[in-house]
Protein backbone atom coordinates (compact mmCIF):
# COMPACT_ATOMS: atom_id res chain seq x y z
CA UNK A 1 0.00 0.00 0.00
CA UNK A 2 1.24 3.37 -0.86
CA UNK A 3 2.32 5.55 1.88
CA UNK A 4 1.09 9.38 2.68
CA UNK A 5 4.58 10.69 2.74
CA UNK A 6 5.10 14.04 3.69
CA UNK A 7 6.50 15.62 0.31
CA UNK A 8 6.50 14.89 -2.53
CA UNK A 9 9.78 13.76 -4.88
CA UNK A 10 9.36 16.50 -7.70
CA UNK A 11 10.35 20.02 -7.67
CA UNK A 12 7.37 22.90 -7.79
CA UNK A 13 6.95 26.53 -8.75
CA UNK A 14 4.96 28.51 -6.94
CA UNK A 15 0.96 28.02 -8.91
CA UNK A 16 1.83 24.48 -8.75
CA UNK A 17 2.36 24.47 -5.36
CA UNK A 18 -0.94 26.41 -5.40
CA UNK A 19 -2.74 24.23 -7.10
CA UNK A 20 -1.78 21.15 -4.81
CA UNK A 21 -2.93 23.11 -2.33
CA UNK A 22 -5.91 24.04 -3.58
CA UNK A 23 -6.50 20.03 -4.59
CA UNK A 24 -5.40 19.28 -0.81
CA UNK A 25 -8.61 21.42 0.22
CA UNK A 26 -11.18 20.24 -2.40
CA UNK A 27 -10.33 16.77 -1.92
CA UNK A 28 -11.06 16.99 1.90
CA UNK A 29 -14.42 19.21 1.25
CA UNK A 30 -15.52 16.59 -1.26
CA UNK A 31 -14.69 13.33 1.18
CA UNK A 32 -16.66 15.04 4.30
CA UNK A 33 -19.53 15.69 1.58
CA UNK A 34 -19.16 12.12 1.63
CA UNK A 35 -19.23 11.30 5.12
CA UNK A 36 -21.94 13.77 5.51
CA UNK A 37 -24.06 11.68 3.37
CA UNK A 38 -23.16 8.24 4.71
CA UNK A 39 -23.92 9.33 8.09
CA UNK A 40 -27.28 10.76 6.69
CA UNK A 41 -27.71 7.52 4.96
CA UNK A 42 -27.30 5.87 8.30
CA UNK A 43 -29.60 7.94 10.40
CA UNK A 44 -26.48 9.37 12.33
CA UNK A 45 -27.75 13.07 11.94
CA UNK A 46 -25.24 14.50 14.60
CA UNK A 47 -21.80 13.06 13.13
CA UNK A 48 -23.56 14.12 9.47
CA UNK A 49 -24.32 17.63 10.62
CA UNK A 50 -20.18 17.78 11.84
CA UNK A 51 -19.15 16.27 8.62
CA UNK A 52 -20.83 19.05 6.67
CA UNK A 53 -19.68 21.75 9.04
CA UNK A 54 -15.92 20.53 8.28
CA UNK A 55 -16.57 20.25 4.59
CA UNK A 56 -17.52 23.57 4.37
CA UNK A 57 -14.57 24.98 6.56
CA UNK A 58 -12.20 23.15 3.43
CA UNK A 59 -14.28 24.68 1.03
CA UNK A 60 -13.71 27.92 2.80
CA UNK A 61 -9.93 27.28 2.31
CA UNK A 62 -10.34 25.81 -1.12
CA UNK A 63 -12.04 29.49 -1.72
CA UNK A 64 -9.13 30.92 -0.22
CA UNK A 65 -6.68 29.62 -2.63
CA UNK A 66 -8.49 30.11 -5.59
CA UNK A 67 -8.87 33.85 -4.60
CA UNK A 68 -5.80 34.56 -3.40
CA UNK A 69 -3.95 33.34 -6.58
CA UNK A 70 -6.56 35.29 -8.67
CA UNK A 71 -8.52 31.98 -10.00
CA UNK A 72 -12.02 32.93 -11.28
CA UNK A 73 -11.71 28.81 -11.73
CA UNK A 74 -10.59 25.81 -10.99
CA UNK A 75 -7.02 26.06 -11.82
CA UNK A 76 -5.58 22.61 -13.89
CA UNK A 77 -4.89 20.18 -11.33
CA UNK A 78 -1.55 17.99 -10.61
CA UNK A 79 -3.13 14.37 -11.91
CA UNK A 80 -5.58 12.56 -9.36
CA UNK A 81 -3.13 9.38 -9.35
CA UNK A 82 0.00 11.73 -9.15
CA UNK A 83 0.03 12.07 -5.21
CA UNK A 84 2.65 10.34 -3.92
CA UNK A 85 3.21 6.72 -4.23
CA UNK A 86 -0.50 6.93 -5.26
CA UNK A 87 -1.66 7.39 -1.89
CA UNK A 88 -4.59 10.26 -1.50
CA UNK A 89 -3.71 13.79 -0.70
CA UNK A 90 -2.58 14.49 3.15
CA UNK A 91 -5.71 15.90 4.21
CA UNK A 92 -8.14 13.58 2.85
CA UNK A 93 -9.84 11.07 5.42
CA UNK A 94 -9.40 7.23 4.56
CA UNK A 95 -12.95 5.82 3.86
CA UNK A 96 -12.18 2.94 5.83
CA UNK A 97 -12.46 5.39 9.05
CA UNK A 98 -16.29 5.14 9.59
CA UNK A 99 -18.70 3.31 11.73
CA UNK A 100 -22.48 3.87 11.67
CA UNK A 101 -22.32 4.47 15.18
CA UNK A 102 -19.42 6.79 15.54
CA UNK A 103 -19.87 9.51 17.34
CA UNK A 104 -18.72 13.44 17.38
CA UNK A 105 -15.57 13.38 18.86
CA UNK A 106 -14.76 10.62 16.66
CA UNK A 107 -15.13 12.86 13.58
CA UNK A 108 -13.38 14.85 15.41
CA UNK A 109 -10.50 12.78 16.02
CA UNK A 110 -10.30 11.93 12.56
CA UNK A 111 -10.14 15.71 11.48
CA UNK A 112 -7.54 15.95 13.61
CA UNK A 113 -5.53 13.28 12.18
CA UNK A 114 -5.90 15.16 8.76
CA UNK A 115 -4.94 18.15 9.96
CA UNK A 116 -1.60 16.95 11.59
CA UNK A 117 -0.99 15.19 7.86
CA UNK A 118 -1.57 18.38 6.05
CA UNK A 119 0.84 20.20 8.48
CA UNK A 120 3.47 17.82 8.37
CA UNK A 121 3.01 17.68 4.51
CA UNK A 122 3.31 21.55 4.23
CA UNK A 123 6.07 21.19 7.07
CA UNK A 124 8.01 18.74 4.61
CA UNK A 125 7.81 20.90 1.59
CA UNK A 126 9.37 23.81 3.15
CA UNK A 127 12.26 22.01 4.38
CA UNK A 128 13.31 20.98 0.92
CA UNK A 129 15.12 23.25 -1.55
CA UNK A 130 12.21 25.02 -3.27
CA UNK A 131 11.80 28.58 -4.44
CA UNK A 132 11.56 30.91 -2.13
CA UNK A 133 8.18 32.08 -2.33
CA UNK A 134 6.98 28.02 -2.76
CA UNK A 135 8.77 28.10 0.77
CA UNK A 136 6.79 30.91 2.37
CA UNK A 137 3.61 29.72 0.99
CA UNK A 138 4.33 26.05 2.62
CA UNK A 139 5.27 27.60 5.93
CA UNK A 140 1.85 30.00 5.77
CA UNK A 141 0.00 26.73 5.01
CA UNK A 142 1.25 24.69 7.38
CA UNK A 143 0.83 27.78 10.09
CA UNK A 144 -2.48 27.32 9.21
CA UNK A 145 -2.95 23.51 9.89
CA UNK A 146 -1.70 24.33 12.87
CA UNK A 147 -3.93 26.73 14.08
CA UNK A 148 -6.65 24.09 12.73
CA UNK A 149 -5.30 21.57 14.95
CA UNK A 150 -5.41 23.40 17.68
CA UNK A 151 -9.39 24.70 16.82
CA UNK A 152 -10.33 21.24 16.53
CA UNK A 153 -8.37 20.08 19.93
CA UNK A 154 -10.35 23.05 21.58
CA UNK A 155 -13.66 21.57 19.77
CA UNK A 156 -12.94 18.04 21.28
CA UNK A 157 -12.64 19.53 24.94
CA UNK A 158 -16.39 20.13 24.89
CA UNK A 159 -17.14 16.90 23.42
CA UNK A 160 -17.57 14.17 25.57
CA UNK A 161 -15.74 11.02 24.40
CA UNK A 162 -17.26 7.89 23.63
CA UNK A 163 -18.02 5.41 26.84
CA UNK A 164 -17.27 2.05 26.10
CA UNK A 165 -19.30 -0.11 24.17
CA UNK A 166 -20.30 3.08 21.98
CA UNK A 167 -20.19 0.45 19.18
CA UNK A 168 -22.62 -2.19 20.65
CA UNK A 169 -25.81 -2.26 18.77
CA UNK A 170 -28.98 -3.55 20.25
CA UNK A 171 -30.16 -4.47 16.78
CA UNK A 172 -26.80 -5.26 15.03
CA UNK A 173 -27.13 -5.54 11.59
CA UNK A 174 -24.92 -8.65 11.75
CA UNK A 175 -26.03 -12.50 12.83
CA UNK A 176 -23.03 -14.22 12.23
CA UNK A 177 -21.56 -14.41 15.74
CA UNK B 1 -15.79 32.20 -36.55
CA UNK B 2 -17.86 30.18 -34.20
CA UNK B 3 -15.00 28.34 -32.20
CA UNK B 4 -14.15 24.76 -32.78
CA UNK B 5 -16.82 22.10 -30.77
CA UNK B 6 -14.56 21.10 -27.96
CA UNK B 7 -15.57 18.68 -24.74
CA UNK B 8 -14.19 20.13 -21.63
CA UNK B 9 -12.05 17.88 -19.52
CA UNK B 10 -14.50 15.82 -16.87
CA UNK B 11 -13.19 15.51 -13.07
CA UNK B 12 -13.93 11.93 -11.26
CA UNK B 13 -17.34 13.92 -9.66
CA UNK B 14 -18.77 14.49 -13.11
CA UNK B 15 -18.92 10.54 -13.38
CA UNK B 16 -20.65 10.48 -10.05
CA UNK B 17 -24.59 10.19 -10.49
CA UNK B 18 -27.00 11.90 -7.50
CA UNK B 19 -27.48 8.99 -6.10
CA UNK B 20 -26.16 8.37 -2.63
CA UNK B 21 -24.64 5.22 -1.66
CA UNK B 22 -26.27 3.18 0.73
CA UNK B 23 -23.20 0.54 1.95
CA UNK B 24 -22.20 0.47 5.43
CA UNK B 25 -20.12 3.29 6.38
CA UNK B 26 -15.70 2.41 6.34
CA UNK B 27 -17.09 -0.09 3.33
CA UNK B 28 -14.33 -0.40 0.73
CA UNK B 29 -16.98 -0.41 -2.20
CA UNK B 30 -16.76 3.63 -1.55
CA UNK B 31 -13.34 3.61 -2.36
CA UNK B 32 -13.80 1.50 -5.48
CA UNK B 33 -16.35 4.02 -6.87
CA UNK B 34 -14.04 6.26 -5.91
CA UNK B 35 -11.14 4.46 -8.01
CA UNK B 36 -13.73 3.81 -10.95
CA UNK B 37 -14.75 7.46 -11.44
CA UNK B 38 -11.18 8.83 -11.41
CA UNK B 39 -9.57 6.50 -14.20
CA UNK B 40 -12.39 7.78 -16.24
CA UNK B 41 -11.57 11.41 -15.50
CA UNK B 42 -7.66 9.88 -15.81
CA UNK B 43 -8.44 8.10 -19.39
CA UNK B 44 -10.17 11.57 -20.58
CA UNK B 45 -13.41 9.41 -21.71
CA UNK B 46 -17.72 10.70 -21.22
CA UNK B 47 -20.32 8.99 -19.41
CA UNK B 48 -21.79 8.54 -22.55
CA UNK B 49 -19.58 6.60 -24.02
CA UNK B 50 -19.01 4.03 -20.90
CA UNK B 51 -21.32 1.66 -19.56
CA UNK B 52 -20.91 -0.07 -16.58
CA UNK B 53 -22.63 -3.70 -15.56
CA UNK B 54 -23.50 -5.52 -12.45
CA UNK B 55 -24.82 -8.11 -11.27
CA UNK B 56 -26.10 -8.63 -7.82
CA UNK B 57 -24.56 -7.56 -4.52
CA UNK B 58 -23.09 -4.96 -2.51
CA UNK B 59 -20.50 -4.57 -4.98
CA UNK B 60 -23.58 -4.45 -8.22
CA UNK B 61 -24.62 -1.09 -7.03
CA UNK B 62 -21.89 0.31 -8.37
CA UNK B 63 -23.78 1.52 -12.15
CA UNK B 64 -26.33 3.64 -10.37
CA UNK B 65 -23.81 5.65 -8.60
CA UNK B 66 -22.47 6.83 -11.61
CA UNK B 67 -23.13 8.83 -14.52
CA UNK B 68 -22.44 6.32 -17.51
CA UNK B 69 -24.88 4.14 -18.80
CA UNK B 70 -25.69 1.06 -16.47
CA UNK B 71 -27.41 -2.09 -16.40
CA UNK B 72 -27.98 -4.08 -12.73
CA UNK B 73 -28.26 -7.19 -14.25
CA UNK B 74 -29.13 -10.89 -12.81
CA UNK B 75 -27.35 -12.50 -10.04
CA UNK B 76 -23.75 -13.85 -11.44
CA UNK B 77 -24.60 -12.73 -15.36
CA UNK B 78 -22.81 -9.62 -15.28
CA UNK B 79 -20.43 -10.79 -17.63
CA UNK B 80 -22.40 -12.49 -20.35
CA UNK B 81 -24.78 -9.44 -20.47
CA UNK B 82 -21.28 -7.08 -20.36
CA UNK B 83 -20.06 -9.35 -23.58
CA UNK B 84 -23.01 -8.99 -25.60
CA UNK B 85 -23.10 -5.63 -25.54
CA UNK B 86 -19.13 -4.80 -26.45
CA UNK B 87 -19.38 -7.05 -29.16
CA UNK B 88 -22.54 -5.46 -30.32
CA UNK B 89 -20.76 -2.12 -29.46
CA UNK B 90 -17.39 -2.00 -29.31
CA UNK B 91 -16.62 1.57 -29.55
CA UNK B 92 -18.15 1.90 -25.74
CA UNK B 93 -15.71 1.64 -23.26
CA UNK B 94 -17.42 -1.39 -21.06
CA UNK B 95 -16.73 -2.14 -17.33
CA UNK B 96 -18.04 -4.90 -15.27
CA UNK B 97 -17.96 -4.91 -11.62
CA UNK B 98 -18.83 -7.63 -8.82
CA UNK B 99 -18.63 -9.15 -5.89
CA UNK B 100 -16.68 -12.69 -5.11
CA UNK B 101 -20.10 -14.23 -4.39
CA UNK B 102 -21.61 -12.89 -7.73
CA UNK B 103 -18.36 -13.40 -9.41
CA UNK B 104 -17.14 -16.63 -8.68
CA UNK B 105 -19.59 -18.51 -7.77
CA UNK B 106 -22.92 -18.11 -8.95
CA UNK B 107 -21.29 -15.89 -11.87
CA UNK B 108 -17.84 -18.72 -11.56
CA UNK B 109 -18.57 -20.24 -15.17
CA UNK B 110 -19.27 -17.00 -16.82
CA UNK B 111 -15.99 -15.66 -15.73
CA UNK B 112 -14.30 -18.82 -17.02
CA UNK B 113 -15.32 -17.98 -20.56
CA UNK B 114 -15.08 -14.87 -20.42
CA UNK B 115 -11.51 -14.87 -19.40
CA UNK B 116 -11.12 -17.56 -22.32
CA UNK B 117 -13.25 -15.63 -25.24
CA UNK B 118 -11.08 -12.40 -24.01
CA UNK B 119 -13.22 -9.47 -25.20
CA UNK B 120 -12.32 -6.31 -24.57
CA UNK B 121 -13.41 -5.89 -21.07
CA UNK B 122 -12.44 -4.93 -17.74
CA UNK B 123 -13.76 -6.97 -14.80
CA UNK B 124 -13.40 -5.55 -11.15
CA UNK B 125 -14.41 -7.92 -8.17
CA UNK B 126 -14.71 -6.32 -4.87
CA UNK B 127 -13.86 -9.21 -3.11
CA UNK B 128 -14.38 -9.14 0.51
CA UNK B 129 -14.59 -12.73 1.16
CA UNK B 130 -18.20 -13.20 2.50
CA UNK B 131 -21.67 -12.47 0.93
CA UNK B 132 -22.69 -9.47 2.18
CA UNK B 133 -25.99 -8.20 1.10
CA UNK B 134 -27.47 -11.73 2.24
CA UNK B 135 -26.11 -11.39 6.08
CA UNK B 136 -22.66 -13.01 6.07
CA UNK B 137 -22.85 -16.81 4.66
CA UNK B 138 -19.16 -17.91 3.27
CA UNK B 139 -18.38 -17.13 -0.01
CA UNK B 140 -15.88 -18.77 -2.90
CA UNK B 141 -12.99 -16.83 -1.47
CA UNK B 142 -13.49 -17.15 2.67
CA UNK B 143 -10.97 -19.15 4.64
CA UNK B 144 -12.22 -22.92 5.51
CA UNK B 145 -11.52 -21.95 8.68
CA UNK B 146 -13.76 -18.50 9.16
CA UNK B 147 -16.38 -19.73 11.84
CA UNK B 148 -19.79 -18.04 11.89
CA UNK B 149 -23.21 -18.43 13.03
CA UNK B 150 -24.33 -19.28 9.39
CA UNK B 151 -21.07 -21.82 9.19
CA UNK B 152 -19.71 -23.18 12.96
CA UNK B 153 -16.31 -24.02 12.35
CA UNK B 154 -16.02 -23.03 9.09
CA UNK B 155 -16.55 -24.58 5.94
CA UNK B 156 -13.75 -26.61 5.56
CA UNK B 157 -13.08 -26.08 1.78
CA UNK B 158 -10.52 -24.46 0.34
CA UNK B 159 -10.76 -20.91 -1.35
CA UNK B 160 -11.16 -20.14 -4.95
CA UNK B 161 -8.51 -18.24 -6.37
CA UNK B 162 -9.12 -16.08 -8.80
CA UNK B 163 -6.52 -14.81 -10.04
CA UNK B 164 -4.94 -17.99 -10.67
CA UNK B 165 -8.42 -19.39 -12.64
CA UNK B 166 -8.09 -15.92 -14.53
CA UNK B 167 -4.96 -16.62 -15.53
CA UNK B 168 -5.63 -20.69 -17.07
CA UNK B 169 -8.64 -19.49 -18.44
CA UNK B 170 -6.91 -16.79 -20.98
CA UNK B 171 -7.47 -13.33 -18.93
CA UNK B 172 -5.22 -11.05 -20.79
CA UNK B 173 -4.41 -8.68 -17.98
CA UNK B 174 -4.55 -9.54 -13.85
CA UNK B 175 -4.23 -7.20 -11.54
CA UNK B 176 -4.78 -6.56 -7.16
CA UNK B 177 -5.95 -3.87 -5.45
CA UNK B 178 -6.77 -2.63 -2.28
CA UNK B 179 -9.91 -0.36 -1.69
CA UNK B 180 -6.94 1.66 1.31
CA UNK B 181 -5.36 2.73 -1.72
CA UNK B 182 -8.13 4.54 -3.85
CA UNK B 183 -5.44 6.67 -5.96
CA UNK B 184 -3.77 2.82 -6.78
CA UNK B 185 -6.80 1.28 -7.46
CA UNK B 186 -7.40 3.63 -10.02
CA UNK B 187 -4.43 3.34 -11.54
CA UNK B 188 -5.05 -0.35 -12.27
CA UNK B 189 -8.55 0.19 -13.50
CA UNK B 190 -7.06 3.00 -15.71
CA UNK B 191 -4.43 0.67 -17.23
CA UNK B 192 -6.84 -2.39 -17.32
CA UNK B 193 -8.91 -0.20 -19.27
CA UNK B 194 -5.98 0.57 -21.90
CA UNK B 195 -4.96 -2.82 -22.17
CA UNK B 196 -6.60 -4.39 -24.71
CA UNK B 197 -8.43 -7.76 -24.02
CA UNK B 198 -10.09 -9.17 -21.33
CA UNK B 199 -8.71 -7.35 -18.17
CA UNK B 200 -9.19 -8.66 -14.58
CA UNK B 201 -8.72 -6.28 -11.63
CA UNK B 202 -9.89 -7.85 -8.25
CA UNK B 203 -9.81 -5.16 -5.33
CA UNK B 204 -9.83 -6.45 -1.80
CA UNK B 205 -12.71 -4.04 -0.28
CA UNK B 206 -13.34 -5.16 3.85
CA UNK B 207 -16.66 -5.74 4.76
CA UNK B 208 -16.52 -4.22 7.94
CA UNK B 209 -20.17 -5.28 8.95
CA UNK B 210 -19.53 -9.27 8.23
CA UNK B 211 -15.74 -9.38 8.65
CA UNK B 212 -14.18 -6.42 10.98
CA UNK B 213 -11.08 -8.20 10.96
CA UNK B 214 -10.53 -7.15 7.62
CA UNK B 215 -10.04 -3.41 8.61
CA UNK B 216 -5.97 -4.74 9.29
CA UNK B 217 -5.73 -5.84 5.73
CA UNK B 218 -4.11 -2.60 5.42
CA UNK B 219 -1.23 -3.78 7.70
CA UNK B 220 -1.13 -7.17 5.01
CA UNK B 221 -1.02 -5.55 1.89
CA UNK B 222 2.03 -4.74 0.30
CA UNK B 223 3.09 -4.11 -3.20
CA UNK B 224 4.35 -7.13 -5.28
CA UNK B 225 7.94 -7.27 -5.20
CA UNK B 226 8.52 -8.08 -8.47
CA UNK B 227 7.56 -5.98 -12.17
CA UNK B 228 4.13 -7.48 -14.30
CA UNK B 229 4.74 -10.09 -16.21
CA UNK B 230 3.97 -11.52 -20.38
CA UNK B 231 5.09 -15.05 -19.68
CA UNK B 232 2.18 -17.07 -18.42
CA UNK B 233 4.49 -19.54 -16.88
CA UNK B 234 6.34 -17.24 -14.58
CA UNK B 235 2.68 -15.14 -13.77
CA UNK B 236 1.58 -19.07 -12.65
CA UNK B 237 4.62 -19.55 -10.35
CA UNK B 238 3.89 -16.41 -8.89
CA UNK B 239 0.32 -16.37 -8.54
CA UNK B 240 0.51 -20.15 -7.38
CA UNK B 241 2.35 -19.08 -4.54
CA UNK B 242 0.92 -15.81 -3.56
CA UNK B 243 -0.61 -15.33 -0.63
CA UNK B 244 -3.24 -13.26 -1.54
CA UNK B 245 -1.96 -9.63 -0.43
CA UNK B 246 0.25 -8.98 -3.59
CA UNK B 247 -0.85 -5.51 -4.71
CA UNK B 248 0.09 -4.20 -8.53
CA UNK B 249 -0.26 -5.64 -12.03
CA UNK B 250 0.26 -9.01 -11.80
CA UNK B 251 0.07 -10.41 -15.59
CA UNK B 252 -0.08 -8.59 -18.84
CA UNK B 253 -0.59 -10.84 -21.90
CA UNK B 254 -0.44 -10.25 -25.58
CA UNK B 255 -3.31 -12.14 -26.44
CA UNK B 256 -5.46 -10.34 -29.62
CA UNK B 257 -8.67 -9.84 -28.51
CA UNK B 258 -12.09 -11.10 -29.38
CA UNK B 259 -12.43 -8.72 -32.75
CA UNK B 260 -15.77 -10.45 -33.73
CA UNK B 261 -17.86 -7.93 -35.51
CA UNK B 262 -21.67 -8.53 -35.23
CA UNK B 263 -23.12 -10.68 -37.69
CA UNK B 264 -25.60 -8.97 -40.21
CA UNK B 265 -29.41 -9.12 -39.37
CA UNK B 266 -30.99 -12.43 -41.00
CA UNK B 267 -34.22 -11.46 -40.22
CA UNK B 268 -35.71 -8.79 -39.95
CA UNK B 269 -37.26 -7.63 -36.79
CA UNK B 270 -41.14 -7.67 -37.57
CA UNK B 271 -40.94 -11.16 -38.95
CA UNK B 272 -39.49 -12.33 -35.42
CA UNK B 273 -42.08 -10.89 -33.45
CA UNK B 274 -44.49 -12.78 -35.84
CA UNK B 275 -43.15 -15.66 -34.81
CA UNK B 276 -44.03 -15.16 -31.49
CA UNK B 277 -47.66 -14.12 -32.03
CA UNK B 278 -50.29 -15.65 -30.33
Amino acid sequence: MSARSPAAAQAYDYAEFMARAYAIELEATERYAQFAEQMEAHNNPEVAALFRKLSGFEALHAKRILGEMGWVDMPALPPPLAWEGGGEGPETAPFEALHYLMQPYHALELALRCELQALEYFEGIAKRDVPAQVKAAALDMAAEERLHAALIRDWMQRVPPPAEGWDEDPDPPRMNE
Amino acid sequence: MNAPLTAAALAAKDFKSDYKPVWCPGCGDYSVLSAITKALATLGLRPENVAVISGIGCSSRIPAYTTCYGFHGVHGRALPAATGLKAARPDLTVLVASGDGDGYSIGGNHFLHACRRNVDLTYIVMDNHVYGMTKGQPSPTTEPDWSSKLAPGGTGLREFHPLVIALASGANYIARGFSGDPNGCAALIAEAVRHPGFSFVEILSPCVTFRPEQREWKQAVRPSPVAPTDDPARAARRLMTDDGFNLGVLYKGSRPPFAGAPAAPTHAVQDLEKGFEL
